[in-house]
């Protein structure tokens, strides 16, 4: 599995309006729905359940990335977008840092293996140092894929 | 310096997923041992069990052998509370 199998890069939100965790949560997924990754139907549950998946433990996992993550009924196929803050947004970090780089991920319910393989192709990634900061200073869409390539290249 | 291991199987279905993984760092956290977490097979990986990101890494779906390691003073009570966790399979199913 590659991060182009999973991430839609239509999706991907360069410069996050958001300035809190919630609404950058519902700014994701609504991104998803707008690019027909997700039923338009299914933003506010979707949302709330990433809300309520964040109250139970921070997906803030430090070094400035977070990604928050559910599954759920509602989700036919696994998606996932990328959006950064150029301010940063209170995760409720594990290191108590800012987050700059948000990775959503969307999993249906039935396919907890797919799901870890996802989330292992993205901590492969943010692992390293140089990935998290070319995503740091990639201000438009085309870098971020460009970046993402990368790393799907080396791999 | 001691050391410790222990084989385990990961049990609970939907594998070694983030929260679980918090819940071993946070456990781990707790001993002065180093831990190391093994994963052999086709992808091998080893996880410092003390890292959220690296024990994600691991990608351990339910029925895979993990290794549990830990060097330190205490790593004896260390492998088994970690080992406790996979056998309680992370309070899930």
């Amino acid at each position: 599995m590659k991060l182009h199998d999973f991430i839609v890069t239509e999706a991907i939100v360069p410069e996050l309006q958001a300035t809190n965790r919630d609404g950058a949560l519902r700014e994701l997924v609504e991104s998803l729905a707008a690019a027909a990754a997700l039923p338009e139907v299914a933003v506010d549950e979707v949302v709330a359940a990433l809300i309520k998946r964040e109250q139970n433990g921070s997906t803030g996992f430090g070094k400035g990335v977070a990604v928050p993550h559910v599954k759920h009924p509602k989700i036919k196929q696994m998606a996932g977008t990328m959006g950064r803050s150029v301010a940063g947004i209170d995760f409720a970090a594990l290191d108590h840092q800012p987050v700059f780089s948000v990775f959503l991920l969307l999993s249906p319910e039935n396919q907890p293996q797919q799901h870890l393989q996802a989330m292992n192709i993205l901590f492969s990634s943010l692992q390293e140092d140089m990935f998290r900061r070319f995503l740091r200073q990639s201000s438009t869409r085309e870098t971020i894929i460009e970046v993402l390539d990368d790393a799907d290249r080396v791999k | 310096m001691a050391k410790s291991a222990r084989d385990i199987v990961v049990s609970n279905s939907l594998g070694l997923h983030a929260r679980p993984a918090m819940q071993f760092v946070d456990t781990a956290g707790k001993f002065h041992s180093a831990i190391k977490v093994i994963k052999g097979g086709e992808e091998p990986y080893t996880a410092d069990g003390k890292s959220v990101m690296q024990m994600i890494i691991l990608a351990a779906t339910e029925g895979t052998p993990l290794r549990i390691e830990a060097e330190g003073d205490d790593s004896d009570v260390a492998v088994a509370a970690l080992a406790q966790l996979f056998m309680d399979k992370f309070g899930e199913e």
